[in-house]
């Protein structure tokens, strides 16, 4: 392999899962709540039935999957 | 930690040989899965924090190393022969590593510890298997962290930023095998590493055994990301039942504290292990991608198999 450049986004979005954000220092949520990030890389809900918003608690994984998102 | 109790032919001879390197001869032939179990456990703890009665030259012992051979022999040709049974063992395409990943754990049907803790389970049955687990959450992470240098750049990264989370963000007290001991001494039981080994189960010390077994051989490191993946996938909603569970029974406070900790952490290092470490793995190694999935099916099936004992053991139905 050639010593190249790697994509590295900051935000992926995740197939019917969270949105991974990268090197984030703050998140608003829906409220307007600001929360602080304490680690490199967060998850955040896409499906809204999280038990933790703005984070994501897997929950996405036990509803039935709606069109791609 | 002192070096366990044995429980058998070999186990004893062990113990006896790491205390005294002076003896020498053969071992002899464990006499039960709970002697292999308990010595091949012996062996690759002289490669984590060893054990202060012990001599430290044991861990390269040459003679030592081939009884160390022979038994993980023993134990990979079972884990091997489990995952052919299950008839799970097609190789998936090079790219198609995360969404088997996926599948494997989306139809995983084993027992849930996790779901009796939740709704059930007692105080004495939690502390059981805290006392159970703390063989692994007092090490948590520290066999894949031999594996670092054993992968390609993409993975490599990846597998750092999930580490350098479970090992606190640099912060010694978010340390996840530090949050469970603080976890342990807040309901009562001992934090020291190693305190329960002799509690152990076999299956616990399989699954324990599988896990440093992949961690700490080269030729085994799809079988290593491939376990941590199948790890990490499976911990959210189960940390979340423990919460609720520990709740219940009066036990908030730190040891609910780690649990909680484990929900968004690991919503997040599933996806790291699945797509950035696996996934990347298997496109740079493709010929890692078979045993990525033959770990991530022994991390389902030894987990399997500890919860089923546990929850006979309680007279539960899975």
């Amino acid at each position: 392999m050639s010593a190249r450049d790697f994509d590295h986004p900051d935000v992926v979005l995740v197939p019917y899962g969270p949105m991974l954000l990268r090197g984030a220092e703050s998140v608003q949520d829906a409220d307007g709540t600001v929360h602080r990030v304490e680690r490199p890389v967060v998850a955040l809900c896409r499906c809204e039935k999280s038990s933790r918003l703005p984070w994501c608690d897997g929950t996405h994984k036990v509803i039935p999957r709606g069109p791609r998102t | 930690m002192r070096l366990p109790k044995p429980r058998g032919v070999l186990s004893e001879w062990l113990v006896a040989r790491l205390a005294e390197p002076g003896l020498t001869g053969e071992a002899p032939a464990p006499d039960s899965r709970d002697d292999e179990s308990i010595a091949l456990w012996t062996l690759h703890e002289l490669s984590f924090r060893g054990f202060e009665d012990a001599d430290e030259r044991a861990e390269w012992d040459p003679g030592l190393l081939g009884v160390r051979r022979d038994l993980e022999e023993a134990l990979e040709e079972r884990l091997r022969s489990r995952w052919s049974e299950a008839g799970r063992d097609s190789t998936p395409r090079a790219g198609g590593v995360p969404e088997a990943l996926e599948e494997l754990v989306a139809e995983d049907d084993g027992p849930s510890l996790a779901d009796h803790v939740r709704r059930h389970a007692d105080r004495d049955q939690v502390l059981e298997l805290l006392r159970q687990r703390s063989v692994y959450h007092l090490k948590e992470s520290d066999p894949s962290a031999f594996v670092v240098p054993r992968l390609p750049v993409r993975a490599k990264a990846a597998l750092m930023a999930l580490q350098f989370d479970e090992y606190g963000d640099g912060d010694p007290n978010r340390l996840h095998s530090h949050l469970f001991a603080r976890g342990l001494e807040a309901v009562g039981l001992r934090p020291e590493y190693g305190a329960y080994v002799d509690d152990a189960l076999t299956e616990n010390l399989e699954m324990n055994n599988a896990g440093s077994l992949f961690g700490l051989h080269r030729r085994l490191r799809g079988a290593a990301m491939g376990h941590l993946a199948a790890f990490e996938m499976t911990s959210s909603l189960p940390s979340r039942k423990m919460v609720q569970g520990l709740d219940r029974l009066g036990l908030a406070g730190p040891m609910a504290d780690y649990y909680d900790e484990h929900v968004e952490a690991d919503a997040v290092h599933e996806h790291l292990a699945a797509r950035d470490i696996c996934g990347t793995l298997a496109e740079d190694e493709p010929d890692q991608a078979e045993d990525i999935l033959f770990g991530a099916f022994t991390c389902l099936d030894v987990e399997a198999r500890f919860a089923t004992v546990m929850l006979d053991t309680w007279g539960v139905a899975g």
